[in-house]
């Protein structure tokens, strides 16, 4: 059965269309995670699917449920807000125990929950404290609480790391994730950080300027990118394109100059290969350029490379040592090719 | 910095001294005794002790006028409350077309002159019978009071993040639900600004407590203190201590809650 069922959702604010036919469903209990750059819809559809705004056109259906016309609180949905929204006057067991008091919930009920809930997420020593006295990781896990104490059917997450340092960042993504796998609850997770959407999605549905780019798990959409887009979207260092001409069974750029064998070519015609940097490394091969920059990254290094006018990235491992203005040649054959025509995938 | 703090220190003494001159006359009066009052040369310091306000309490009924005072002031401040709440919630938060206007109408509603409102009113509650009533005092003067409200109110609820709401609404509440369990529970500042100044506004209400209020039995502090004076007799110091009485509780709440007042005045000046 499917868990969310999201049809042809449009929407506009005045003459800013926010959404274009925005399609697509998640299976019962998957975490879908809503992935793209700031503006390109993703927190609309959440506030769409949470009742807080009205679609345009378009439908969506909760576990069979239509949920058109329904009030936020007839809805079953609940939300992690990208700045928690705690409430300020409420201590912590009382923010934790606020949805469950609307609902008309037994006191000794709501206290067994409310219990339960701060001991899944480490903050039982908190429950007296009021927001204000907490850090940004205790008010999210907080927030977390808040969220699952009910048991609702659907959870929707606006950017809940955002706000949390680098570090905590990740414990929480991971925390996330054994959330997830324990409750097993249909999420829909916004975020524009990549590292995110891949490690905690099920799917990934990829947005950008109001429309789908593409939907499917996390690897296939890092490995076959439906669309110039997307390629450039995910994966870091960007990806490197070239524009050229497929001829015969070769892929020939003019700018940096080489020619690249393709094993399975498409028809020939104008092209734009992609190569990721993380697969172009230093070594005998067509390509070749001078080396502009390393940048040390922790366990790898980026190279930067231009020939001419063009440039492009690869990477090395993090001891790499090479002359800095000198040649490097690279071997593109090494490299998954990607070929586009009119931004849209060919191979 | 320090050598340069003193003229103005000096300066800013000078203009409370000034302003509170009249006010520390009034209540080093209240304290003199009867012959003390009008005596000339003028004696400064009071050997009365509360003569005065005894007799302003027995013979000229303070009590009374102090308790019509406190049910219209109070009931004003209910009311302008009530109606300021949810006219600002919604000028606060509703995609209300014209939003701009509708808060320039109620500027320009509490800009009339009295004067020019007096008649209309006078009419309007003779006609009602509400004339010589506390209601009648009432009416008008939340008339008056509720665009100030509204307008404090709405800056201080614009103030607050609405995912607060937001999150109420996904918990389970109406948005009345909202503003009763969230809101207004943090509004708490601006509501106190709103009410002390609403307050303080009937309180100190003259023009048409006079004009409404024509019987002794229901007339407000201000109307009855100034009706102290007899036909032949003018009680100083009975007006000096009834004055007395009806500035120092103001002065005190003022006082007491001056950083509140000022903190909710500035609501939405600053975010922060």
């Amino acid at each position: 059965m499917s868990g969310l069922i999201i049809d042809n959702l449009s929407k506009s604010f005045g003459p800013e269309r926010v959404l274009e036919g925005v399609g697509f469903a998640v299976e019962q209990g998957r975490l879908a995670v809503l992935l793209g750059p700031s503006g390109c819809g993703k927190s609309t559809i959440l506030r769409l699917v949470a009742g807080l705004e009205e679609p345009d056109a378009g439908s969506i259906t909760l576990e069979g449920r239509d949920l058109a016309g329904l009030a936020p609180k007839q809805r079953d949905v609940a939300m992690v807000f990208q700045s928690y929204a705690l409430y300020p006057h409420l201590d912590v067991a009382g923010n934790l125990a606020f949805p469950l008091r609307m609902q008309g919930v037994a006191r000794a009920e709501i206290q067994a929950k409310v219990t339960e809930a701060a001991r899944l997420l480490g903050i039982e020593r908190f429950l007296g404290k009021k927001p204000g006295q907490l850090s940004g990781g205790q008010r999210q896990r907080v927030a977390i609480g808040r969220a699952i104490v009910r048991s609702p059917a659907l959870f929707l997450f606006d950017e809940p790391l955002s706000n949390l340092d680098a570090q905590l960042r990740g414990e929480m993504r991971l925390e996330l994730a054994r959330l997830h796998r324990r409750l097993g609850t249909t999420m829909l997770y916004v975020t524009h950080d990549q590292t995110e959407a891949l490690t905690l999605g099920d799917v990934i549905v990829l947005l950008d300027q109001g429309r789908v780019q593409q939907i499917g798990p996390p690897g296939e959409i890092y490995q076959r990118p439906a669309n110039r887009f997307v390629a450039g979207f995910l994966g870091f260092p960007p990806m490197n394109f070239f524009a050229g001409e497929i001829v015969g069974r070769e892929f020939v750029c003019p700018a940096p100059a080489f020619r690249l064998e393709l094993a399975d070519p498409p028809p020939p015609g104008p092209a734009v290969l992609g190569l990721r940097p993380e697969e172009l490394s230093p070594g005998p091969g067509a390509l070749g350029g001078s080396l502009e920059l390393i940048e040390r990254v922790g366990g790898q290094s980026v190279l930067h490379l231009s020939q001419g006018e063009a440039r492009f990235t690869a990477t090395a491992p993090a001891g790499f040592a090479a002359p800095v203005g000198e040649a490097l040649s690279l071997d593109p054959a090494a490299a998954r090719p990607h070929l586009f025509r009119n931004d849209v995938r060919i191979n | 910095m320090k050598r340069r703090a003193w003229p103005w220190a000096l300066a800013a003494g000078a203009i409370c001294a000034l302003s509170l001159a009249p006010f520390a006359w009034l209540v080093l009066t209240s304290f003199k005794s009867a012959g003390q009052v009008t005596a000339i040369p003028p004696v400064l310091w009071p050997g009365g002790g509360l003569e005065l306000y005894r007799s302003a309490l027995s013979r000229f009924g303070l009590m009374h006028f102090v308790l019509n005072s406190l049910l219209v002031a109070g009931g004003t401040t209910v009311i302008s409350l009530t109606l300021g709440t949810g006219a600002a919630y919604a000028l606060a938060r509703l995609d209300l077309p014209g939003r701009p206007w509708l808060m320039g109408a109620l500027l320009l509603v509490s800009m009339f002159p009295q004067i020019s409102l007096a008649g209309p009113i006078w009419r309007m509650l003779q006609s009602a019978g509400l004339l010589n009533t506390h209601l009648g005092l009432i009416i008008p003067y939340v008339t008056l009071t509720l665009p100030l409200a509204v307008w404090i109110l709405t800056s201080y609820f614009s103030e607050l993040p609405r995912e607060l709401e937001e999150a109420a609404l996904l918990d389970g509440c109406g948005r009345l639900g909202a503003l009763v369990r969230v809101v207004l529970p943090l509004a708490g500042p601006g509501m106190f600004t709103a009410a002390i100044l609403v307050f303080i506004y009937a309180w100190n209400e003259f023009f048409f407590a006079l004009l409404i209020m024509t019987r002794r039995s229901v007339q407000t502090l201000p109307v009855g203190i100034a009706l102290f004076q007899g036909q032949y007799t003018m009680p100083w110091g009975e007006i000096a201590a009834a004055s007395t009485v009806a500035t120092v509780p103001l002065v005190l709440l003022v006082f007491l809650f001056q950083r509140r007042i000022v903190s909710g005045l500035s609501a939405g000046a600053i975010k922060g």
